[in-house]
């Protein structure tokens, strides 16, 4: 895992390895932060408690390490809009229902707004900004264009995503299996039969490209 | 009733990577701590503030409750941490028990069977708006029903098994494992203990504030499915106002050997009809030595059904029930 290691928890007789640490500075971060406000009260509350993760972690987002400082009950949609300035991925339900939040870890659709950032550590996190190479449009990209495929577009990254998603498991998809593909995503604009013939466009472009 | 609907309280996080320390952290925070699996349950009780406690378990990084591997008895040992997309698109599942794929497969969005678990998908608390709410009803510590009032709205609660509480259990791989005999391994500090899956589902009767035998401090760590059910006949069917998202409004599961066109052994099993899946026995003992016909399915129906109570808007619910019964059978294949 990047950036990430199991090290001895400090005190309490956990045993060795068994929590998961965030950066390997952390340890002095949080000693010398001890020792600048000890005996102050105001920030006792803010010390860790043994054995529990680290504020400040290390994010693999779109290819790139990003260190950044996230409470631990900070969902993963959060992170990425509001520390790392990545908008694109949209807050729409902010409940896992509606698919506005659809970033990719490791290669699969998940929810950005429900699971916590800390739970992603270690693994690749990719948004939709991060899908143009070198100037070159992703294929789902280009068949967005081609198509026309959205109204208002709020739940256009998403969608994207989730296309991205679709084509990793099924490069080859019908219209029905991509329809199922992509059923954890919403489009109040009721768009969907262009979006369905976007998702098409984005697979054949794909293979056109391989 | 004012509610924060927005960001999550602070909370104490931990991310233990064996089962041990994951259920000792349990143990020292007992009802002030909380497990999280693949959140889905969990992150909604968090972002309305009903559920507030001060230190999270975050089983994600427990890599040995997670995965499918082959049992001792030949069945299958199916990690509680395994999500449900894996599940679904196992071959070993589908290819061996295509009523536990179907079920997995068919739990809400696919983004949200890659993140959900098995195991939460079993024991996921239940739907019912007034409690999810925040609601002081009696599941939430209270004295009243909300959802079971002259005026409540109550059209996904249940017809059967109600005591105070009228809450159904939403879980769809549920009723497939009761229907499986499937057998659920938890862990806590004290050690670890089996339970089939019809025991470890329990209704308000026993207590009215847990929907499985689970207390602060137990841990299902493991789906265990015997070698008895491969390759019986199975039917699953999960009935819902849209066809991707939404809890069921009933689904059925069901087993069946059956041999010189007569059924010789079978398990059918209803959910969201109670406040826990409901293994047919009468139905099962009514129907064994007859053939998987449409008119055993029929009487099958009949017998199903009695004894339901509807409350103002679910009568609808015992038409589908008879329904679903009697395809389960006819059409179990």
């Amino acid at each position: 895992m990047l950036q990430t290691e199991a090290i001895q928890a400090r005190r309490g007789g956990f045993t060795r390895r068994k929590f998961i640490k965030g950066v390997v500075a952390a340890g002095a971060t949080a000693s010398v932060s001890g020792y600048l406000f000890r005996g102050s009260g105001v920030f006792a509350p803010m010390l860790t408690a043994q054995g529990a993760v680290e504020r400040l972690i290390t994010l693999n987002v779109n290819g790139q390490q990003r260190r950044v400082d996230v409470p631990k009950y900070e969902t993963l949609a959060m992170t990425l809009r509001y520390q790392l300035g990545l908008t694109g991925t949209k807050l729409g339900c902010d409940r896992a229902e509606c698919g506005a939040c659809t970033v990719l870890l490791d290669g699969v659709t998940h929810y950005g707004c429900s699971i916590l950032t800390h739970s992603v550590r270690g693994r690749a996190v990719a948004t939709i900004e991060g899908l143009e190479q070198d100037g070159q449009l992703h294929p789902v990209q280009q068949a967005v264009m081609d198509e026309g495929g959205f109204q208002c577009a709020f739940c256009a990254p998403g969608f994207a995503m989730s296309m991205v998603g679709m084509l990793e498991k099924n490069p080859n998809p019908t219209r029905e299996e991509a329809a199922v593909l992509l059923s954890g995503n919403l489009c109040r604009c009721g768009d969907y039969d262009k979006i369905l013939n976007t998702a098409m466009r984005a697979a054949e472009l794909s293979r056109s490209r391989a | 009733m004012a509610v924060m609907r927005d960001m999550i309280p602070p909370f104490e996080l931990y991310q233990p990577t064996e089962v041990e320390d994951a259920v000792r952290l349990m143990r020292q925070h007992g009802d002030r701590g909380w497990v999280l699996a693949g959140g889905l349950d969990t992150f909604d009780w968090f972002k309305d503030r009903i559920k507030r406690p001060e230190a999270v378990i975050d089983l994600a990084a427990v890599d040995a409750i997670r995965g499918i591997s082959a049992g001792e008895d030949g069945g299958l040992r199916i990690g509680a941490m395994t999500s449900l997309t894996d599940v679904a698109e196992s071959a070993d599942v589908m290819d061996r028990y295509p009523l536990l794929a179907e079920a997995a497969g068919l739990v809400a969005t696919p983004q949200i069977r890659n993140q959900g678990t098995l195991g939460g998908n079993i024991a996921q608390d239940t739907r019912c708006w007034y409690y999810r709410s925040g609601w002081p009803c009696y599941r939430a510590g209270g004295n009243v029903c909300y959802a079971a009032t002259s005026r409540a709205m109550n059209r996904e609660h249940c017809i059967m098994g109600a005591s105070r509480c009228v809450a159904v259990n939403p879980s769809d791989t549920a009723p497939a494992l009761v229907a499986l005999d499937a057998e659920m391994v938890v862990a806590s500090t004290s050690g670890e203990r089996t339970y089939p899956a019809a025991d470890f589902f329990i209704g308000p009767d026993i207590d009215i504030e847990r929907m499985t035998v689970l207390k602060p401090g137990d841990l299902l760590t493991r789906i265990d499915l015997p070698a008895a059910w491969p390759n019986a006949r199975w039917y699953f069917e999960k009935i819902r106002d849209r066809k991707s998202w939404d809890f069921s409004l009933m689904s059925v599961a069901s087993s069946m050997r059956v041999e010189a066109g007569m059924i010789q052994d079978v398990r059918i099993v209803v959910n969201s009809v109670a406040p826990y899946p409901v293994r047919l026995g009468a139905v099962e003992s009514a129907i064994r030595g007859r053939a998987p016909s449409e008119e055993t399915g029929q009487m099958a129906g009949e017998i199903a059904v009695e004894g339901a109570r509807t409350l103002r808007h679910n009568d609808y619910k015992v038409a589908l029930m008879r329904n679903l019964v009697k395809r389960s059978i006819r059409d179990a294949a």
